[in-house]
């Protein structure tokens, strides 16, 4: 794993941390010192601030920039199923979950089916749960503000790139929130030009758009990819993913794959 | 559904602060995201085709040489547009 390497990182770094409690941070290090014998592992410094925004924000645009490709099919598909612009632009700015909402409007009607609609959401967004649980390693040593407002911007792509950033060492806690908000203003505004074209687009597939979130986690497996450790988990999540794909519609195949991959690991020990 | 999706980006976070967990489950952890985007990529390719897994082992090449995220993205956007052009897809 990606994290262990950087804890070998760490170990050496955590003289000189624990020595002044951190050189130039801001942050709310708190458990500095390594209270707990598992926190060596543990990135020792975890800032929270503008340079972790904005690179989060810079880094994520483009990405954004490619999901709002989604953004407009999901708009357009919105429009048909018979929401408004508010309606549709609303519901991308408070959920902010791609699949989810596409299954929504699928499932639209009149009367809205709201029991249904909500476990759908439910169960295909469950998969944030286990990514946000990935990110416990740098967020526990953020407050509690800053985590809750932060996860609101889960979302795969930008949750991928900021895996990467704080697998790398960065120790840049703010990077989902930036990387967030520029899903979000992609997500919000796409949607808006979806549902105002209509019809106009008819297949964000012949642009290649709809291959853009594969691409990016190709690339971020190749990255995360930690030798021989790496292959019993990943054997168990891709035959687990792809069963259960076969077995149930919706996205539980990622959180069942997940699920197994850690189970084994634990079961497995040290 | 907002509060559905917000409750399930916070669940696994908010449990995890409040029950201690030992080496085993951490281990179980670190797993976690790489299993994660595996069993995200593997239904996803499987349903696609050859000019899919074609543009995914072009993107797998770029990322191992460059490490770049973005330049993977471009790439492999291109190059599924230009396999899906030129490769037969299974339907």
């Amino acid at each position: 794993m990606t994290s262990r390497r950087g804890g070998g990182r760490s170990v050496e770094d955590e003289g000189s941390a624990t020595a002044e409690a951190g050189p130039d941070s801001p942050s709310r290090s708190v458990e500095s010192g390594g209270v707990e014998p598992d926190e060596r592992d543990d990135p020792d410094e975890v800032t929270f601030g503008w340079s972790g925004l904005r690179a989060g924000f810079v880094t994520c645009a483009p990405v954004a920039l490619g999901v709002a490709g989604y953004g407009v099919a999901f708009g357009v598909l919105a429009d048909r199923a018979g929401l408004t612009l508010a309606e549709a632009t609303l519901m991308s700015a408070v959920v902010l979950a791609g699949a989810s909402q596409i299954i929504a409007v699928e499932l639209w009607a009149d009367p809205i089916p709201a029991a249904t609609i909500v476990l759908a959401v439910f169960a295909v967004n469950l998969r944030y749960s286990l990514m946000g649980a990935a990110l416990r390693p740098w967020f526990r040593k953020l407050s509690p503000g800053r985590v809750y407002g932060s996860l609101f911007f889960v979302a795969d792509e930008n949750w991928a790139l900021t895996m990467r950033d704080l697998t790398s060492g960065s120790g840049r806690g703010a990077f989902l929130l930036g990387s967030g908000l520029a899903m979000w203003l992609f997500w919000v505004a796409s949607t808006a030009v979806g549902v105002a074209v209509g019809d106009v687009v008819d297949d964000p597939a012949r642009f290649g758009l709809d291959y853009a979130l594969v691409a990016v986690f190709v690339a971020l497996a190749i990255e995360l990819w930690d030798g021989s450790s790496s292959l019993v988990p990943w054997a168990v999540a891709l035959g687990t993913a792809l069963l259960t794909a076969q077995l149930f519609s919706g996205q539980w195949h990622v959180l069942a794959g997940g699920g197994a991959a850690a189970v084994v690991e634990v079961v497995r020990g040290e | 559904m907002a509060v559905a999706t917000y409750l399930t980006k916070v669940g696994g976070l908010w449990l995890l602060s409040r029950v201690e967990v030992g080496d085993r489950v951490r281990a179980g952890l670190e797993v976690l995201p790489g299993a994660i985007v595996v069993a995200v990529l593997g239904p996803r390719l499987a349903e696609g085709g050859p000019p899919e897994w074609a543009a995914a082992a072009v993107v797998a090449v770029v990322a191992r040489r460059t490490g770049n995220i973005l330049l993977s993205l471009a790439v492999g956007v291109g190059a599924v547009v230009a396999f899906r052009a030129a490769l037969p897809s299974v339907e």
